[in-house]
């Protein structure tokens, strides 16, 4: 098996995938011919030509209501966005049309489409490249929401993605698109959409996160450990639907669970995530859940890196949760 | 134009050179001018054609590709510089960088790091000048990328409908990113696209200030008694789209010719020819603005950095009776 990055195993997954499936196509700004900012759809132009792969003008809106279009009328479009922060252009197009085809047309027109965009901070870019919109796509019922944060969940959830019959958002860690390597299997599989993965089994305290802010959680429990203090780590994957199953028989378990993503605070993806914990499981908890988040600012530029909840902050809400 | 106009704008343009040779020393030396830089060398005659014919208290807002624009209205090399570092004496106390930079004192409402985003604001800015009945014109600076953006068209609309002082001017240096505008456009004639929404329009050659000028104060005269106007300056993207895109999606044959459409030599030799300016003095003009955006680049790299409890402010207003606390998580 070879060891991979992400970017790496979405080109593979995408063509993989465009090999088994005639219906399938790429489309967006600059995916074809230069591979696509992040080169995330390198090599996919010279083996499948300008029809399935397709340079898009610099309309984002026109990008994600084409695809819709194209969904309903018979193809698997996986369009990219570059950067989540340029999907607002195009937001009327995902909210208010591609999230409600199927329910306005009573199960009629469906739209089966992906749409990939890069996410998260700590790459410098200002307000307008830093974003981790998550929370809105989840609150837009008819959306499905992805957000792995590993080579593998990559290649098996942008597989079930492309597959499933709704408009599924899959976004992607673009600070960890080449900082993580893992062995990634060749043959064609699927994760199942809505199922967390406990990266790792503990005792003391449960840590959950998703996407972008899962490096800043392994840094995390990698001291924990040293400080001998058992981690159940939980990666979401999927935001919508998520697992609550999992989540509820660790955290029940367990009894302590400290909730990490650097999205904006309030309304963080991660708020419903404790809302159903306290509703559903209070007895069994020990301590108070604990969010560390993002701040409600725009992204900042000068303290670009003091925005993400660090391994600090996060160690912090551990001890206190242990504490309590 | 006088020789001292003609002299004039070979210094503005120089000015912007100079400048963004340096901050792309900036943002190579580390990640101090974030990670995103885009360079406007190649297009400087369309910066300072139109900035220069621009007025005080106009306003305008640019794209992610600004720099120039926002010298030729007046800006402060030694505060660009250092907004761009993400310093507290920048214009924006280091919040917006590069992308982002705005500055109310001269009229400038905002580069934009989303495409497009900044075209409409120029609408509401000229409705404010005819509701308020002030002499001004508000300009949106933007690139062929924008041309195809929804937003564009809806802002030609309003514009051209309420009579307003606005004008619309696109940078056309041939690429968005990796895509020639031949592959995005369905036509290349967005003079006439802008024509058929009622705007006054031309096309300039952005080789050629004085051709860029000469529109301009035209176009910008024509806005001033609220017929809204465009303009389209062709020129050429001389290097990759941001500091580290070394562009292999064009051939180097069609790099170097593109680079041989560089407004600033050509004007030079037009100076020189008409013996408005010596090589010598030439020379000495360039050495002194070297020495000035040097001293930028340094002032910007020794300035201070904002207090970290900066990046709660200026999120709402300072009236705001009971301020969102933000700052009380940092310590967890
Ligand atoms: C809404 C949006 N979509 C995509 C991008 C990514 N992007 C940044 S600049 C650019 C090309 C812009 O081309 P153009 O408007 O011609 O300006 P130029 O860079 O050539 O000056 C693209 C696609 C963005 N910043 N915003
Ligand atoms: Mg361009």
């Amino acid at each position: 098996m070879p060891r991979q990055n992400i970017v790496k195993t979405i080109a593979k997954t995408l063509d993989q995938q465009m090999e088994i499936d005639s219906s399938i196509l790429v489309l967006g700004q600059d995916v074809g011919k230069r591979g696509g900012v992040f080169l995330a759809t390198e090599g996919l132009f010279d083996k499948y030509g300008p029809d399935r792969v397709i340079d898009t003008p610099l309309s984002e809106a026109a990008i994600i209501g084409a695809a819709v279009g194209m969904a309903a009328y018979g193809m698997r479009p996986v369009a990219e966005v570059q950067f989540a922060d340029y999907v607002f252009p195009g937001f009327d197009q995902l909210v208010s049309q591609a999230a409600k085809i199927r329910y306005r047309s009573g199960g009629q027109f469906f739209a089966p489409m992906v749409l990939r965009m890069s996410a998260g901070g700590g790459v410098k870019g200002g307000h307008h490249h830093s974003q981790n919109p998550e929370s809105l796509f989840v609150h837009t019922p008819g959306l499905k929401v992805l957000y792995p944060s590993t080579p593998k969940d990559t290649k098996g959830l942008l597989t079930a993605a492309i597959r499933d019959d709704d408009p599924v958002i899959f976004m992607e860690p673009k600070r960890m698109y080449r900082s993580v390597k893992e062995e990634v299997p060749e043959e064609d599989f699927e994760i199942e959409i809505g199922k967390a993965k406990i990266v790792q089994a503990g005792d003391d305290v449960v840590l959950i996160s998703y996407g972008s802010s899962m490096d800043k959680v392994l840094e995390a429990t990698k001291i924990l450990r040293e400080q001998a203090i058992s981690v159940e780590l939980i990666d979401l994957r999927s935001l919508m639907p998520w697992d609550k199953e999992a989540v509820l028989k660790s955290v029940a378990r367990v009894g302590r669970v400290v909730l990490v993503s650097e999205a904006p605070r309030t309304l963080n993806f991660v708020s419903e995530v404790s809302a159903c914990i306290s509703e559903e499981i209070l007895d069994s908890l020990l301590a108070p859940p604990i969010r560390v988040t993002g701040f409600d600012t725009p992204y900042p530029y000068a303290y670009d890196k003091e925005y993400l909840p660090s391994p600090n902050r996060i160690l912090k809400a551990v001890q206190k949760v242990l504490d309590y | 134009m006088t020789n001292k106009q003609r002299l004039y704008l070979l210094e503005q343009m120089l000015r912007i050179r100079s400048f963004e040779e340096r901050v792309g020393e900036l943002f190579l030396k580390g990640e101090s001018a974030g990670t995103m830089l885009h360079l406007s060398i190649g297009e400087e005659a369309a910066a300072v054609g139109v900035g220069a014919m621009m007025q005080d208290g106009d306003s305008f807002t640019t794209h992610h590709r600004g720099h120039g624009v926002f010298l030729a209205r007046g800006a402060d090399p030694k505060r660009m510089m250092a907004e761009i570092a993400g310093k507290e004496i920048g214009y924006c106390r280091g919040k917006g960088g590069s992308m982002h930079i705005a500055d109310m004192s001269l009229g400038h409402l905002g580069a934009n790091a989303i495409v497009g985003g900044g075209i409409s604001h120029i609408v509401g800015a000229a409705l404010s000048y005819k509701t308020l009945k002030k002499d001004n014109v508000s300009v949106a600076f933007f690139g062929d990328g924008a041309m195809q953006q929804g937003i564009l068209y809806e802002s030609f609309n309003l514009a051209a409908l309420w009579n307003l002082p606005a004008m619309f001017v696109c940078i056309n240096n041939q690429y968005g990113m990796g895509t020639r505008v031949d592959q995005s456009s369905s036509t290349l004639d967005f003079a006439a696209r802008a024509k058929s929404f009622g705007l006054q329009a031309d096309t300039a050659d952005g080789q050629d200030i004085e051709d860029v000028v000469n529109k301009a104060k035209k176009l910008l005269k024509q806005a001033r008694a609220g017929r809204a106007s465009f303009l389209t300056i062709n020129c050429y993207r001389f290097y990759g789209h941001a500091r580290k895109d070394k562009s292999p999606y064009r051939s180097e044959q069609e790099e170097t010719a593109g680079r041989q459409q560089d407004p600033i030599s050509f004007w030079e030799e037009n100076l020189v020819k008409a013996k408005i300016i010596s090589n010598k003095k030439l020379e000495t003009l360039k050495k002194e603005i070297d020495l000035e955006m040097d001293a930028a680049l340094s002032f910007a790299e020794n300035a201070k950095k904002p207090e970290l409890a900066t990046m709660f402010e200026d999120v709402y207003s300072p009236k705001q009776a009971k301020p969102l606390s933000n700052k009380a998580r940092l310590d967890l």
